[in-house]
């Protein structure tokens, strides 16, 4: 018994990461890739479906164009995403929808506002103001380098510009 | 106390005299629910921070420890804690109010076995009379410093683990009626290179399966000699590839019940969002001190190995792309030894 342990603790201690992972592997559930992207299509197309109502409803109630309806729909749909996260809702739809719930400006919302939460008990300066860009901080920052590489291209190309 | 490899034989037999568990609603939910002393409705324990509700939830838990021993909290001697939360604050300000001295220990999950290790040390060398242990998670505040906002709408995948909240003390002795602690061995630290801090299984299971194998051919005894078996928190990726370790190890685990702490807290057909089960310091805590000593005071058990595992990583090490250390602790329990 005690030899077959020594033979077996050299084995375990030896044992290479690739091995490790190849038997790991057999036991991990991957994840339902064609069932989130069935739902984050789903789901996210619901949220841009009611964008669109709303921006209708401004479009023809208050005589808005397109343009104009444009920001006070964005702001809605943010009011609907914060009061959804401030009662614990959001997460939970996210964790059925994934990419659907996350890439409208409904996730960019639920991202500031979850961390604004979660770090009120720091204060509101170190904690609201500090950490509120926590995960919405690199979509800023990324998003506005892409914006201006892909503004450069545009320019350089001839087809941007003033037009 | 005797020494063999890895493992200490505590030859006075320190007898755990009593046991405090506190959980929240969820874990309120799962199967265990009858088992603990307290069960609170609401995730925020009372209070208005998630780091204060770990706190209460280890100073109530202490508090109902001593009280289940029959000794007042002034009477302990030694409290031997730790937890989750950076520079661990939770067993640190929970000692501030019990007001004895103290000893912080951190061992990620695997704290709760370490630190009844350590408490059994003490009293086996007559260092005490009364040592607590104790150890406490909250699913918010691990949340809050590991991963995302608990609000924060993130996808977790399937094989992601669920820190349960809860804290679970115990009251260690040199005499007294109770289960008493015959061994423990100490893990080394073990790294197969998982880099997934979502895919706690994969990386914790490897420590077990090495201090499973340790404990065995350091104290002659093999599986069989166990009427139950449990890691904490290894869940339903981990516990698989524990056994097939072991088996590759040649290491029979036939003639017992080899179980995790993390599946057993959760009833993971109704609690889905637990994904592949719980975990977190407080898990294996209020599993063993919760459950299963119930299990042995009622005859049902009498001899069980704790083997509690933890993951040593921090929010920094796996944002810099570093692989996840993990260790293990076995702790022997036996009634009527």
């Amino acid at each position: 018994m005690s030899d077959s342990n020594q033979a077996s603790q050299s084995s375990l201690s030896q044992m290479s990461s690739d091995e490790y992972k190849a038997i790991a592997k057999k036991h991990e559930p991957s994840r339902p890739v064609i069932r989130n992207c069935i739902r984050a299509f789903l789901v996210g197309g619901l949220i841009c479906l009611i964008g669109q109502c709303i921006q209708e409803f401004f479009m023809s109630v208050f005589d808005m164009t397109t343009k104009e309806a444009a920001s006070p729909t964005v702001a809605v749909l943010i009011i609907i995403s914060v009061i959804l996260t401030c009662f614990g809702v959001y997460d939970k739809i996210a964790q059925w929808a994934g990419a659907g719930s996350a890439v409208p400006v409904t996730g960019f919302a639920n991202s500031m506002c979850s961390a604004a939460l979660e770090h009120r008990s720091e204060g509101l300066v170190l904690g609201v103001g500090a950490k509120m860009f926590k995960l919405a901080g690199s979509v800023i920052v990324f998003g506005t380098v892409a914006a201006f590489i892909i503004g450069i291209i545009y320019a350089l190309l001839g087809f941007g510009g003033r037009g | 106390m005797k020494v063999t490899g890895q493992t200490w034989e505590y030859e006075n037999k320190p007898v755990i005299i009593g046991t405090g568990t506190i959980v929240g609603p969820e874990e309120g939910e799962g199967p265990l629910a009858e088992d603990f002393d307290y069960v609170y409705d609401n995730i925020r324990i009372n209070e208005k921070t998630w780091e204060k509700a770990e706190r209460r939830l280890l100073e109530e838990a202490a508090r109902k420890a001593a009280e289940n021993a029959g000794i007042t909290e002034d009477e302990v001697q030694f409290f031997v804690g730790g937890d989750l939360m950076n520079q661990i604050i939770s067993s640190s300000f929970a000692a501030r109010q019990m007001g004895v001295p103290y000893l912080g220990v951190f061992g990620a999950c695997s704290t709760s076995m370490e630190s009844l290790a350590v408490a059994s040390m003490i009293v086996d060398s007559g260092g005490a009379k009364y040592v607590m242990a104790g150890t406490a998670s909250h699913n918010c505040t691990v949340e809050k410093q590991f991963r995302y906002p608990t609000e924060y709408g993130s996808q977790k995948p399937p094989y992601a683990q669920y820190t349960i909240t809860g804290a679970g003390c115990s009251v260690v002795s040199d005499q007294g009626d109770g289960p008493s602690i015959t061994h423990a061995t100490i893990g080394k630290v073990m790294d197969l290179g998982i880099k997934d801090p979502f895919n706690m299984g994969s990386a914790m299971a490897p420590a077990a399966a090495d201090t499973i194998t340790k404990h065995f051919k350091d104290t002659g005894r093999k599986a069989s000699d166990y009427d139950l078996i449990v890691t904490g928190d290894l869940a339903s990726v981990g516990l698989p590839i524990a056994k097939d370790l072991l088996k590759q190890n040649n290491v029979v685990m036939d003639g017992t019940i080899f179980d995790d702490c993390g599946l057993m807290i959760y009833d993971l057909t109704k609690q889905k969002f637990v994904n592949a089960g719980g975990s977190g310091c407080g898990c294996s805590a209020v599993v063993t001190y919760g459950h299963i000593l119930k299990r042995m005071r009622k005859g049902e058990l009498k001899r069980v190995l704790v083997v509690a595992t933890g993951a040593l990583l921090s929010p920094l090490s796996y944002q810099q792309g570093e692989t996840i250390p993990c260790i293990a602790h076995a702790v022997a329990l036996e009634m009527g030894g």
